[in-house]
C-alpha cells in the first residue's frame, strides 16, 4: 500500500499528490511514467512522474479527473493509502546534448513537461517554455516554468490570461524570427501535439512528443499502447510503455492515436457518471 | 478383475449452460471414481510415466496412495515433485506428456493422471488445516523475477531446501500467466491464489508492483544481498499480423483481451476496467491461446465467434481436449483461411461519427496445403482469387509473443538469442554468474509445465552453485 503524503488541488479539475514509494522516487527520470490503482479491482491507469523526492521516497503524480477512477484518486485523502503504484516505466526524456530546448506543453500536460524543463535547465540547457490553457482557472505550475525557463510565454484559448491564442502562434513568431532550437518537446492533448508539429516541420526542427495512449499493464506484456509509427515509407507498430512514452513527432500516426484513444469513450462517460454519482449519495 | 479399457470421463458443465458462465468447466472426479481411476493403473516396474513429466512427479507412487484412500499421502508425494498440483492437474497436456508414455496406453486409454492429480490437489486444499512447516533456514537468499509457473516452482523448490526467497512480480498480483492469461473457467484464480499462499506459509516473500529492469535491476538484487537471481519474466510483446487495419477500434492482442478479462475482471457485470462484449468476434491463431481468447469472448455475450487459423484441424497446436470443449460450446472454427485485411467503419460525410475506425470485417484468403516446411509441418499456401469476408466487429489476434524486452535491455553481460529469448545452458545458467532463467522468457511463448521444470532444474542448479561456492 502506498501512503498519500500529500495533496494538493492545482485548479478546480487538477489535483497534485505525494505518494510514498521509496523505490520508484529512487530510480524515477523525468519522462517516465507510473501506474497506480485506487483500489482493489480498480483499474490500472498510467500517469507521469511529475517530479521525486528521493530522500523522503515520494514521487509526486499531477492528474486531471477526466473519468471514474481520477474521480476516485481525488476523494482519496491525504494519510490514506493507493493499492498499487508501480515504476518508473518507460524511457526517460533524451537530453543528451541538446543546448536549446524548447518545451511545449498544454494543460495537465504541462505536470509532464515541467520536470522535463527542470531537468534541461538543472542540465544548463537555454529553456523556452511555451505553456496554454483554455483558461485562466485551469492554469497550473506557472511559478515552477518560470523558476526553470530562460523565456516563456502563457497562453490562453479564451485570453482571460497571459496571451490570446494557442501555442503554436509564439512557437511560429519564434521559428520565423530565427530561433534556433536544437529539440522541440511538446506535451499536452493529442491534437495540440500535432498542430506543433505541423508547426515545427517546415522549419525542420526535431520535435519530440509524449504518448499517453490506453494501457494496462505497462511493462510490454498486453500490446494495447501500441503506436503506428511512418518511417522510411514503411508503417512499424511500436509499443508506448516500453519504447516511449516519447517518440518522433514527425512518424507519429496522430489521426490513428485518436481514434484508438477514444476506444471506450461510451464505457468511460458511463464509469464516470456513475462514480460521481456514487460520491454525490455519500455526500 | 478386468482393467476398465477406458479412463473414468471427467465430470464438466454442459456446453450450452458454460458456454454463458465463468464458472470451471471440468468438475473434478468425485472420490469413488478418483480411486475407480486409480485402481486402473498397473504400477508397472519401468514407470516410463514419470520421465514423461517435466517435473518427475512420483506418478505410481501417489496413485497407490489414492487406492489406499490415502489422499493425504498422495499430496505429500506430489508436493515433493510440484509446487503447483492443483495449476498442474488442470493445464498440464497431460495426454502429450505423462500419459502418453502410460503401459496402459499401449492397449487401452491410459490412466488418467492428471484427473487424478487434480482430485488429490483439490482434496487437500479442501481438507489441510495444518499449515506446512516453514524449512530450516539455510542463510542463503535468492531473489526470483516474475511469479508466474517457472518462478513459482523455483521459489518453491528452493524454499524446501532452506533458502529466503523473495519474489517480486511487476503486476499487482501474483501467479502471471495463471492469473492475467489462463481464464477462470479453466483455472479458477482462487486455486492459483490458494497455491502463492501455500509457498507464502513456507517462507517465501512476494513483492508485487516492483518491475525488475525499472524498478530495481539485476545488480542492484545481488547488492541487496541475493546470491543467486532465477529470471522467469515470461513471455512479452504480442505478435501481431503486419496487415492493414491492425490498430483500428475492436483489434487485440489476446494477451490484452485477456488481460482486461482475467487480471482486471472484465467479464464481470459492472467492471471497472472495459472490454468489447457481445457482437461477432474473429480470434487469429490455432493454439491453447487462441482457444481461451475464442471460449472467453463468447462468455462476454458473443453472439458468434469464429476460430481463423491457416492450416488444417490436424495442425492445430491447441489441446485436443481445448478444441473440443470450444467445439461443443459452438465456437465456429474456420481452418485454412489465413487474414488479409482488417476492415474499419469511416462514415465519408463525417469524420466525427463515434462509429469511425471501429472494426467491421476481416478479409480472409483461402489456404491449401503444400509439402512440408523445416519442421515437418505442411506450409499452407494461398489460393489465388479465393477472398471473402468475414463479418466481424471485434479482431482478437493470438499468433504468439516474443520474449519480454525489459530485463535484457537493462542488465549487461545477459546474452539473449535472436528472438529475444534469454540464452541459458542445461542447467538454466544464462551468460552471467548466479543468473539463472527459465520458462517464456528463455523458450518464448510455451506450456505452464514446461515452465515449471525450467524452474525445478533452475531451483536445483542454484542449490548446488550455492552449497558449491559456500563451502569453499
Amino acid at each position: 500500500m502506498y501512503r498519500i503524503v500529500t495533496k494538493t488541488p492545482l485548479n478546480p479539475t487538477v489535483t497534485q499528490m505525494e505518494i510514498e514509494a521509496p523505490l520508484v522516487a529512487r530510480k524515477a527520470k523525468p519522462g517516465q511514467f507510473i501506474i497506480l490503482r485506487v483500489n482493489a479491482d480498480g483499474e490500472r491507469i498510467p500517469l507521469t512522474v511529475a517530479g521525486t523526492d528521493p530522500d523522503r521516497g515520494t514521487v509526486k503524480i499531477i492528474f486531471q479527473i477526466v473519468g471514474a477512477t481520477t474521480e476516485k484518486l481525488n476523494h482519496m485523502q491525504q494519510g490514506e493509502y493507493l493499492q498499487d503504484f508501480v515504476g518508473p516505466l518507460g524511457v526517460a526524456t533524451h537530453t543528451e546534448g541538446i543546448k536549446k530546448v524548447c518545451i511545449v506543453g498544454g494543460g495537465v500536460g504541462c505536470a509532464i513537461a515541467m520536470p522535463v524543463a527542470q531537468e534541461f535547465h538543472r542540465l544548463g540547457a537555454e529553456v523556452t517554455s511555451i505553456i496554454g490553457f483554455r483558461s485562466k482557472d485551469l492554469l497550473i505550475l506557472e511559478d515552477e516554468f518560470r523558476a526553470c525557463s530562460d523565456r516563456i510565454e502563457v497562453m490562453t484559448d479564451d485570453g482571460s490570461y497571459g496571451r490570446h491564442g494557442n501555442v503554436t502562434v509564439p512557437l511560429k513568431e519564434m521559428l520565423e524570427a530565427g530561433e534556433q532550437f536544437d529539440l522541440i518537446i511538446t506535451i499536452g492533448p493529442l491534437i495540440m501535439m500535432k498542430f506543433v508539429v505541423l508547426t515545427a516541420k517546415p522549419f525542420g526542427v526535431p520535435v519530440t512528443v509524449s504518448m499517453n495512449p490506453i494501457m494496462i499493464d505497462g511493462t510490454g506484456m498486453c500490446g494495447g499502447c501500441r503506436l503506428t509509427l511512418h518511417r522510411d515509407g514503411k508503417n512499424i507498430t511500436k509499443f508506448a510503455c516500453v519504447d516511449g512514452p516519447d517518440f518522433n513527432g514527425y512518424e507519429v500516426d496522430f489521426d490513428e492515436a485518436m481514434s484508438r484513444g477514444r476506444m471506450y469513450a461510451d464505457f468511460e462517460r458511463h464509469a464516470y457518471t456513475e462514480a460521481c454519482n456514487l460520491f454525490r449519495k455519500e455526500a | 478383475m478386468a482393467i476398465n479399457p477406458k479412463k473414468h470421463e471427467m465430470p464438466t458443465q454442459a456446453p450450452e449452460v458454460r458456454a454463458h458462465n465463468f464458472n470451471e468447466v471440468a468438475l473434478g472426479y468425485p472420490v469413488e471414481i478418483a480411486v475407480d481411476e486409480a485402481k486402473r493403473c498397473l504400477n508397472c516396474k519401468n514407470r516410463p510415466c514419470v520421465a514423461g513429466c517435466p517435473v518427475n512427479i512420483h506418478i505410481p507412487e501417489f496413485i497407490s496412495k489414492i487406492k489406499e484412500n490415502d489422499f493425504e499421502g498422495a499430496y505429500q508425494i506430489i508436493s515433493g515433485s510440484s509446487s503447483l498440483p492443483a495449476v498442474c492437474g488442470r493445464v498440464c497436456p497431460q495426454e502429450t506428456q505423462c500419459e502418453s508414455k502410460c503401459t496402459l496406453g499401449i492397449k487401452f486409454e491410459p490412466v488418467g493422471i492428471g484427473r487424478l492429480e487434480r482430485f488429490v490437489a483439490d482434496w487437500h486444499n479442501a481438507h489441510a488445516t495444518e499449515a506446512p512447516a516453514v524449512p530450516e533456514q539455510n542463510g542463503h537468499k535468492v531473489a526470483i523475477v516474475g511469479s508466474g509457473p517457472s518462478g513459482l516452482t523455483c521459489a518453491g523448490d528452493l524454499a524446501k531446501k532452506g533458502y529466503k526467497v523473495t519474489v517480486y512480480e511487476a503486476l499487482h498480483t501474483a501467479g502471471g500467466v495463471l492469473v492475467y492469461g489462463i481464464p477462470e473457467f479453466r483455472l479458477p484464480k482462487a486455486i492459483v491464489a490458494k497455491e502463492v499462499e501455500t509457498l507464502k506459509a513456507l517462507g517465501v516473500d512476494v513483492e508485487p508492483n516492483v518491475v525488475i529492469g525499472k524498478t530495481l535491476t539485476v545488480d542492484e538484487l545481488f547488492e541487496m544481498g541475493y546470491e543467486a537471481v532465477f529470471i522467469g519474466s515470461g513471455a512479452g510483446l504480442p505478435n501481431f499480423m503486419g496487415i492493414p487495419g491492425e490498430s483500428l477500434k475492436g483489434v487485440y492482442s489476446a494477451n490484452e483481451f485477456l488481460t482486461r478479462s482475467n487480471l482486471m475482471k472484465a467479464y464481470r457485470d459492472d467492471p471497472e476496467t472495459p472490454i468489447m462484449k457481445g457482437g461477432k468476434v474473429a480470434v487469429v491463431g490455432g493454439g491453447n491461446v487462441a482457444m481461451d481468447a475464442a471460449r472467453t469472448a463468447l462468455r462476454l455475450g458473443a453472439e458468434h465467434v469464429y476460430i481463423v487459423y491457416r492450416r488444417s484441424m490436424d495442425e492445430l497446436p491447441a489441446r485436443r481436449e481445448e478444441v473440443e470443449h470450444a467445439m461443443e460450446e459452438g465456437i465456429d472454427f474456420r481452418l485454412l483461411n489465413n487474414p488479409v485485411e482488417i476492415l474499419g467503419y469511416q462514415n465519408p460525410d463525417d469524420p466525427r461519427d463515434p462509429k469511425n475506425g471501429f472494426v467491421t470485417g476481416m478479409r480472409c484468403i483461402k489456404m491449401e496445403l503444400g509439402e512440408p516446411d523445416a519442421k515437418g509441418r505442411r506450409r499452407p499456401i494461398p489460393i489465388p482469387g479465393s477472398e471473402f469476408t468475414l463479418d466481424v466487429d471485434t479482431v482478437i489476434i493470438a499468433i504468439g509473443t516474443s520474449p519480454n524486452p525489459l530485463i535484457k535491455s537493462t542488465t549487461k553481460g545477459l546474452e539473449v538469442n535472436s528472438h529475444g529469448g534469454i540464452i541459458v545452458n542445461e542447467d538454466g545458467l544464462t551468460s552471467r554468474e548466479a543468473v539463472y532463467a527459465g520458462g517464456d522468457a528463455v523458450t518464448g511463448a510455451a506450456t505452464v509445465i514446461s515452465a515449471m521444470g525450467a524452474g525445478k532444474v533452475a531451483a536445483k542448479a542454484i542449490d548446488e552453485y550455492l552449497m558449491r561456492s559456500s563451502n569453499t
